[in-house]
């Protein structure tokens, strides 16, 4: 039985922190880009003409019927192809991104269809225009629909970014291979990791059910 | 260095089966837990709810990376003994599908409607019985499809064993890839076999809950 030992770990503090910095950025640029991709091509399903269609489903389906690591590893090997110079966090927020934007339109679409069609014939008949049937009438239940979906994701988009620890990018579980080839603590290093990620995802789940309760009334108590 | 030759893509299909190998021991000891966990979390006794909760709540707030992390170093620390990485990656991935098909079992339990135990328990059924004939076999259908799409979590999450060096197909695709310098060819008939193995489940799951609702 070895004995734990946490103490040389404290010396660390500060790339700890950095880490965890560097995932949350990590995380809200994802979330970012995949949201404005989800939004779009969930629009661009309803009402765009079929290639662009048959595009978003293809879309959809390989990225969510490939792992995310290999996809990381696709982007990050393709866009040097292509001239384009990137270092490891760039290419992990663009792969993760693209990842986080196909479940996006999945939820978003989900959300739209879930409004009646006939509410947006009973607003056009009330002389609305399409942007305000889209504002008053398709929004707001959309939005309040979508909420728990789009928070679950963003919680396992948040776990994902560890991944972007496998094509170097300086992250939270980065910072812990990082620490731990000088320090030789591996399970410490990794226990603590995982602690900082558990508090996330717990402050994170806090904020989001504080931030459903006061602008969806979420959860309904049946 | 070398160029991508048909021995290669034969050795990434032969890695696929390591993939399967996992996908299987995550099956049959998450699936036993899981069933576990969901009766905890659908039992009267508020401490076996909580205790459920709290395992799930942990599980699920660490990236699956961190899990085989945890346990491919924590096991010699625990145990005193060094593993292999199979039993390590085994360990973990049983852990994760226990507790997401737990969750999902549990809403299938929970889909059943509270009267359904009751009018089993006035037939004079024990509770087991009154799960094992009445409950289970509505929940199962109710639960099926997200079942299925949890499959294709699980094989898209036996990719990370890779990096505690244990040989599936995305391992095999970086050994290839490093052999080759050849690494968007290599990933991207990688990523080729996943797609293959998942899309159908994925396919499958949707036409299982179209049925579901049509039932409705």
């Amino acid at each position: 039985m070895q004995t734990l030992n946490f103490q040389q770990l404290w010396r660390y503090q500060d790339q700890l922190i950095d880490g965890t910095l560097h995932t949350l950025l990590l995380t809200l640029v994802a979330a970012v880009i995949g949201t404005a991709i989800g939004v779009t091509a969930a629009s661009a399903v309803r009402s765009g003409p079929r290639p662009v269609r048959w595009a978003i489903r293809g879309y959809v389906e390989l990225i969510r019927n490939t792992p995310s690591l290999i996809q990381l590893f696709v982007v990050f090997f393709v866009l040097p192809g292509f001239g384009l110079r990137m270092d490891a966090f760039e290419a992990a927020a663009i792969a993760l991104g693209l990842y986080f934007g196909a479940y996006c339109t999945e939820i978003v679409r989900a959300g739209l269809e879930s409004i009646p069609g006939s509410q947006v014939e009973a607003g056009q008949c009330l002389g609305l225009s399409r942007w305000q049937v889209f504002r008053h009438i398709v929004l707001p239940p959309a939005l309040r629909s979508v909420y728990p979906a789009f928070t679950s994701q963003f919680v396992l988009l948040l776990l994902g970014t560890s991944l972007a620890s496998q094509i170097s990018a300086e992250e939270l579980f980065h910072t812990g291979g990082f620490i731990e080839t000088r320090t030789y603590r591996s399970f410490e290093v990794y226990a603590v990791i995982c602690g900082i990620y558990f508090a996330l995802v717990m402050i994170f789940k806090l904020l989001f059910a504080a931030v459903g309760h006061l602008a969806f009334r979420w959860p309904v108590r049946r | 260095m070398r160029s991508f030759s048909l021995a290669d893509f034969l050795s990434l299909f032969s890695a696929l089966q390591w993939t399967a190998v996992l996908v299987v021991i995550a099956l049959a000891f998450g699936g036993p837990l899981a069933l576990g966990l969901a009766l905890m979390r659908t039992s009267a006794s508020r401490a076996l709810r909580w205790i459920a909760i709290g395992f799930l709540q942990l599980v699920q707030g660490v990236p699956l990376l961190g899990l085989l992390m945890f346990f491919y170093f924590g096991m010699p620390v625990f145990l005193g003994v060094e593993i292999s990485p199979l039993v390590a990656v085994g360990i973990a991935m049983t852990v994760y599908t226990a507790s997401f098909l737990g969750e999902i079992w549990r809403g299938g339990i929970e889909a059943v409607k509270h009267e359904q135990w009751e009018a089993a328990a006035c037939l004079g059924l024990s509770g087991w019985h009154q799960f094992r004939y009445v409950i289970a076999p509505q929940a199962f259908r109710m639960a099926l499809p997200p079942t299925v799409g949890f499959l294709v979590q699980l094989i898209k999450g036996t990719s990370l064993a890779s990096i505690v060096g244990f040989v599936e197909l995305a391992r095999a695709g970086q050994l290839v890839s490093a052999a080759t310098f050849q690494p968007l060819l290599v990933y991207s008939i990688v990523a080729a076999i996943y797609f293959a193995a998942c899309l159908p489940l994925t396919l499958w799951a949707r036409s299982l809950e179209a049925r579901l609702n049509g039932a409705r």
